[in-house]
């Protein structure tokens, strides 16, 4: 599981809690919570961005070329790209052990 | 026509904003059409923004201690509330910028809550802050029940639905009472903007994103948000039973403007609704008799809809 | 210059609230505090306060509202009063958790039910945990004072939480008293502007409000309980300022006639000015009596309290708030607690009066205190009585 970094003093403690680190969330990995991840064929893909558009995780990102491209460290392996692929460019395809 | 719409030529499939309020690293389940929808609504809206969170889903998945999921000023108070903390958040911004104690430069004011924070115990707040007419966006991330603690039934749960405390058995087919109409209700209000809106039509939602936050005045917008854990359907069909909800007009896609309904996308040869319901365990128990029931309310509804936009089917 | 008017209590709070100058005002009306609010509407709506003036649909709302508010970096305040108080009571823990300097006023009434409209403590003795700043008032000079007071403790910098000043209802906030009205100048030398060290902005954007996972929930805390307790520095600081630019001197614990006194009587808020006429009047019969007040209520003055009361056999502690079913009233709880491991300890006699507007006379403290004599020499069987209550 991705650390969970929350085990400090209470005088370590900003004001109120307060988290002043905008999108730090990013250092919680989600990839591992996946048990399959999207392969894109990028001779079928048309670079219409369905795939960022409908990613929860914002894990499918712009690439270059105008392609996409996979952010293993928070695809949860939903397969909504997959899915919404209007060219089938994206396959699931299982994680190994 | 709205003054401040009149400039907004909507976005662009091939140019969409690239800066995202709402980061990875959030704890939504996979394949969560809520935070896919809030993803989209918060694109539309952009960074220069504040977000109030009522207690839910999206609350927790992105504000678990000590990391954030939120790139723009984002505030959770209770569950309740967030319209009423939303409203003293605009307040105090126009006072502030009013004494020059800070920029004088407008700040989007949303306010987000699934539909129990909104249909329900929220609906007080959202009715005063509505009512008061604070400048600000009430989006109500709708995935029709009480997904964070467990899928228990709301008044924005669809009639026969399964739930946890609405369970068929003997003497039960699952949710007796039909779905609230919380856009309704907002119109009620003559606010300026109430739209409804679904992630499967991305541009759309993001359009009307964009012009509750354009609005002066209060603006509410309903998105239409698939909860895979709590409807039982599969991981990866957000945008497929979205997309069915809108073509068998189960959640239809309008808009009202000052009062005026308009609807988006009128869907003149409709799907079934029975092939929307056949797609999620919550609606496995139902009997062919109850399907033709469903069949009917939503025609009965969409009639009425057709009706207040002046349209005819 | 400051002037000395006859003026209702409550609108001298209001006028504390519009010398300082505040942002946001979100509130909802409820007897007896409408007369606050209702005058700060006016000073909004006359622009002799360039403020918000939010009237909410509910006092959960305005809570809320006042939260959303200092988040933005706003002064806030708000007034509320028994129902209204207790249906903020949810959002009431939130507001010093986000370490957020919002200043009330509490105009102390009864909770329902039977509903009453008229004064006791039970509705701010049922927020004992919410851990806000609380002081007492006792007559409409202090009102002032203390609401001038509560903005400048809640915003400086080491303390950064809300304030409750308390006065009662009716009996306080709606008689006209002479009032010394600071004027403006005075008042800025007093309180600085508040400049937040958080606050929702866009060009610098934070998160408040975070899940507590058990990780961090006791550390979270602790760190409230910490400042709340450390605010008493600059409680007692504040109030020495202002003594020193005003001529007014403020104590967490006051004492009157304790020299000498067998027994001393402990009172809160207004009811105190009748018990100082029954001290005198007990005095010049010979009996050794006294009066403790406490002004500030939380956090509790324990070490000033102590001194107060040192080298006294017997203390008779009046309960305004009824609780229930438990050992004895909540100040005298509070009271029990903080002294039972002092060695020596005087025996604590409680004594609930007062409940839903009903007067406490001179005749009653006499009785009080007779009592409190006959319970040193001969214990009671009950662990608190009520007083003036008929037994038929």
């Amino acid at each position: 599981m991705a650390k969970i970094d929350a085990v400090m003093g209470w005088k370590k403690l900003d004001l109120g809690c307060v988290i002043r680190q905008p999108g730090s969330s990013r250092t919680f990995k989600t990839g591992d919570w996946r048990s399959q991840r999207p392969v894109v064929d990028r001779d079928k893909c048309i670079k219409c961005g369905l795939c960022w558009v409908y990613c929860p995780d914002l894990a499918m990102v712009p690439a270059e070329e105008g392609y996409y491209k996979v952010n293993l460290d928070y695809c949860k392996g939903c397969g909504i790209c997959a899915k919404e692929c209007p060219k089938d460019a994206i396959t699931m395809v299982l994680e190994e052990d | 026509m709205i003054k401040e719409l009149e400039n907004f030529k909507g976005f662009s499939a091939k140019k969409l904003p690239l800066a995202d309020p709402l980061a990875s690293g959030h704890r939504a389940c996979q394949g969560c059409g809520e935070v896919l929808a809030l993803k989209l609504a918060m694109k539309a809206i952009g960074m220069n923004s504040i977000v109030v969170s009522a207690t839910g889903c999206m609350e927790i998945i992105t504000s678990t201690f000590p990391q954030t999921a939120w790139n723009v000023p984002w505030l959770h108070v209770a569950f309740e509330n967030a319209a009423a903390v939303a409203s003293g958040t605009e307040a105090a911004l126009k006072v502030l910028m009013r004494k020059g104690k800070i920029p004088q430069k407008h700040i989007d004011v949303v306010a987000i809550g699934g539909d129990g924070a909104t249909a329900d115990i929220g609906l007080q707040s959202l009715s005063g802050a509505m009512e008061r007419g604070h400048d600000f966006v009430y989006i109500c991330l709708d995935n029709e029940a009480y997904m964070n603690t467990g899928v228990q039934r709301s008044s924005s749960t669809p009639y026969g639905a399964m739930t946890t405390t609405s369970p068929p058995g003997k003497k039960s087919f699952g949710q007796a009472t039909k779905k609230k109409n919380v856009p309704a209700i907002a119109v009620a209000h003559n606010i300026p903007y109430v739209a409804t809106a679904s992630p499967a039509y991305f541009l759309d939602l993001m359009n009307k994103a964009k012009k509750a936050a354009l609005v002066k005045g209060p603006a509410y917008l309903h998105i239409y948000s698939s909860c895979p854990t709590g409807w039982r359907h599969g991981g990866d069909l957000a945008i497929e039973i979205s997309k069915l909800a809108v073509e068998t007009n189960v959640f239809p896609l309008y808009e009202v403007i000052e009062g005026k309904y308009i609807i988006n996308r009128k869907i003149t040869k409709p799907k079934p609704v029975a092939e929307y319901l056949k797609k999620q365990g919550r609606f496995r128990h139902l009997t062919d008799d109850l399907i033709a029931q469903i069949q009917r309310q939503v025609d009965e509804e969409y009639e009425k809809l057709l009706k207040l936009a002046g349209e005819t089917a | 210059m400051a002037k000395r008017i006859g003026m209702e209590v409550s609108i001298a709070a209001s006028e504390a609230v519009k010398l300082a100058d505040v942002d946001l005002i979100a509130a909802y009306p409820i007897t007896p505090q409408t007369h606050i609010v209702e005058h700060l509407s006016e000073v909004v709506a006359d622009g002799e306060l360039d403020a918000a003036f939010v009237p909410v649909e509910s006092e959960h709302s305005a809570m809320s509202c006042c939260i959303g508010s200092s988040a933005a970096g706003a002064r806030t305040f708000t007034a509320t009063s028994s129902q209204g108080l207790a249906l903020m009571h949810e959002i009431l823990f939130i507001a010093p958790a986000m370490r957020l300097p919002i200043v009330m006023v509490v105009a102390n009434r009864a909770l329902s039910g039977p509903i009453s409209i008229w004064n006791d403590h039970s509705d701010i003795m049922s927020e004992q945990d919410i851990a806000w700043i609380q002081t007492f008032a006792e007559n409409g000079q202090e009102v002032f004072d203390l609401v001038l007071h509560a903005f400048r403790v809640a915003e400086d910098s080491k303390v950064l939480l809300p304030v409750i000043v308390n006065l009662d209802g009716f009996t306080l906030s709606h008689v006209i008293e002479p009032i010394e009205i600071l004027d403006k100048a005075e008042v800025d030398k007093y309180l600085p502007p508040y400049k937040p060290k958080v606050r929702l902005d866009p060009r610098k954007p934070v998160s408040m409000g975070m899940v507590g996972i058990p990780e961090i929930y006791t550390e979270a805390k602790k760190a409230t309980d910490e400042a709340l307790i450390n605010s008493k520095k600059v409680v007692l600081k504040a109030w020495k300022e202002f003594g020193d630019l005003f001529g007014r001197y403020y104590n967490p614990v006051e004492s009157y006639k304790t020299e000498g006194a067998e027994v001393i009587l402990i009172t809160m808020g207004s009811i105190s000015e009748t018990a100082m006429t029954a001290i005198d009047k007990m005095r010049e019969k010979g009996m050794p009596v006294g009066l403790v007040r406490f002004r500030l209520w939380k956090p509790f003055p324990a070490p000033e309290f102590k001194k107060a009361i040192a080298g006294v056999q017997t203390l008779a502690v009046v309960d305004r708030a009824l609780s229930p079913g438990g050992a004895c009233g909540p100040v005298a709880e509070e009271i029990k607690a903080a002294l039972y491991a002092e060695r020596g300890r005087p025996k604590v006699y409680n004594f609930i009066a007062g409940l839903g507007g009903r007067d406490v006379t001179v005749e009653n403290f006499e009785e009080i205190v007779s009592k409190a004599f006959t319970y040193a020499k001969k214990r009671p069987k009950q662990l608190y009585e009520m007083i003036g209550v008929r037994e038929i």
